[in-house]
């Protein structure tokens, strides 16, 4: 661990703010005549960002537009395998966050909101578990970031941006509401050829 | 990493309680819906052995996988191959080749849990075995009082009444109330104290003088079929309920009481007092499921990044 990670910053606060209000205009436009219209985030960054979506939605369009955030942990397709002693999980299972979907889900557009698209992984569990709370019309999917390397045939309707990024390296969004700063940086760890 | 046994309550550090009780709370809402099921273990299996009656424990078990999408079998010592005979050990041997993700255990011998998991692959989970342990109901009774006063349960006075001595519930629930922060009271006839019951930390006393104050009392049933036919632990059972018994007039407004169930009216509890709806019983049943879904979870999946145990 000599040399420190670089990190280079690929969106500033403003840009940020920029770009999350020509997403929620791209999705009127989109769904300029649908009513049923519903953000949903996925946790934990892509809950905040659906919050701020919803937000704009509501002002730009002038309507009720209900939200709710999700929690895709008994979802996940990596629930650690436990046929590999001394074999600690590759990704830590994180503390379970609380699903929230105060309105009927069933019949509407759901916005899927989360801050990167990666494998598609997550998005694949978000479905499956939306699925279980009723049959929305249509599910479209809104991230900050593609940065690529998608293993699942799963593509979003609205991106901030487009990110082609190496396996190595690591996309950091970080929101004022739980890291103090709206910034989305791109690490090169330290030591990668 | 080892695999995670739940054997005793002793097993968890106080985070670990946490963990358990925030995964559980997660779980409640998967309960409301009307698709009551998540994919979470789906193709797991898990055994329920019990060797023991039960009615809560085993069917919240059994549901609790069945509403994570595991594959459930049950097992009870009549019809099994223990009526002819099988040992414990060699049952276990047996189930294991089958391959099971988790084995629950329910033996009325103590220390059952140890001998299978030294002879299993599978995770073993304590469903209560003899007088020694049972951390599942430990912790729903934990996440009751946590929802009846809150997530921080320092200080909180619980005096536990009846037959601490036959008892696992107590065992287990002593350490776990402790364990966050609780003052602790046992409250039993001479007889049914254990000796030297002031070494785990707890108050002893032989009337209910003081029980006004506790914030929650804890009853214990009289659990007839650990004491030897013959011996003498009590007079009478009317005794013991008009000196020991709960009722309405012993206790003061806003005092909680809670049972692990099952109850016996007229005898550690009067009607009046185990029919009122202020009371946490049912709330503690409606807590298992989502406390042992969430053991059973944490069970597979392990802790948070901090986890470093061994156990849960």
């Amino acid at each position: 661990m000599s040399r420190a990670a670089t990190e280079v910053v690929v969106l500033t606060g403003d840009q940020l703010v920029r770009t999350l209000t020509r997403i929620a205009h791209e999705i009127l436009e989109k769904n300029a005549s649908d009513t049923s219209l519903a953000v949903v985030g996925i946790h934990t960054r892509g809950a905040h960002l659906g919050r701020r979506l919803h937000g704009l939605l509501s002002k730009l369009s002038q309507r009720e537009i209900p939200e709710g955030e999700l929690d895709i942990s008994f979802y996940r397709d990596d629930v650690a395998a436990r046929d590999a002693p001394g074999v600690i999980p590759k990704t830590p299972q994180p503390v379970v966050k609380d699903t929230n979907l105060p309105f009927d889900v069933g019949g509407t557009t759901v916005i899927l909101v989360d801050d990167v698209l990666y494998t598609g992984r997550t998005i694949r569990a978000a479905i499956d578990a939306l699925f279980d709370y009723g049959r929305p019309d249509c599910i479209q999917l809104a991230v900050l970031v593609d940065r690529g390397h998608r293993e699942l045939p799963i593509r979003p309707d609205y991106v901030g941006k487009n990110l082609p990024t190496a396996l190595a390296e690591r996309i950091n969004v970080r929101l004022r509401e739980c890291d103090g700063v709206d910034e989305v940086v791109l690490v090169r760890s330290a030591g990668e050829e | 990493m080892a695999k995670r046994d739940l054997i005793s309550i002793d097993d968890l550090s106080a985070a670990d309680v946490d963990l358990l009780l925030d995964t559980a709370e997660s779980f409640l809402p998967v309960l409301q819906r009307d698709i009551k099921k998540v994919p979470t273990l789906r193709g797991r299996t898990v055994i329920n052995m019990f060797f023991e009656s039960s009615t809560r424990t085993s069917t919240s078990f059994d549901l609790a996988a069945k509403r994570l999408s595991a594959d459930t079998i049950g097992i009870k010592a009549k019809g099994s191959a223990v009526d002819k005979g099988e040992s414990l050990k060699d049952t276990i041997i047996t189930l294991s080749a089958y391959s099971p993700d988790i084995i629950v255990i329910r033996h009325p011998r103590a220390g059952a849990c140890q001998l299978a998991s030294a002879n299993t692959k599978a995770s073993i989970i304590n469903a209560g075995d003899g007088k020694h342990q049972h951390p599942s109901q430990c912790l729903l009774d934990l996440f009751t009082l946590r929802q009846a006063f809150g997530r921080n349960l320092k200080g909180l006075k619980v005096a536990i009444v009846g037959d601490i001595l036959h008892s696992r519930v107590a065992r287990s629930d002593i350490a776990g109330f402790q364990l966050l922060g609780m003052e602790v009271t046992v409250i039993a006839p001479p007889t049914m104290m254990p000796r030297e019951v002031e070494s785990l930390g707890v108050k002893a006393e032989y009337d209910l003088a003081d029980l006004h104050k506790a914030d929650v009392i804890y009853l214990l049933r009289i659990q007839q079929e650990r004491i030897s036919q013959g011996a003498n632990f009590l007079p009478s059972l009317r005794e013991y309920a008009t000196v020991w018994g709960v009722t309405r007039s012993r206790l003061r407004p806003g005092q909680k009481v809670m049972h692990p169930g099952p109850i016996n009216r007229g005898v550690e509890i009067s009607a009046a007092v185990a029919d009122d709806p202020d009371t946490l019983i049912a709330r503690q049943v409606e807590a298992g499921l989502a406390v042992r879904m969430a053991i059973l979870y944490r069970t597979i999946v392990g802790g948070s990044d901090s986890d470093t145990k061994e156990a849960l």
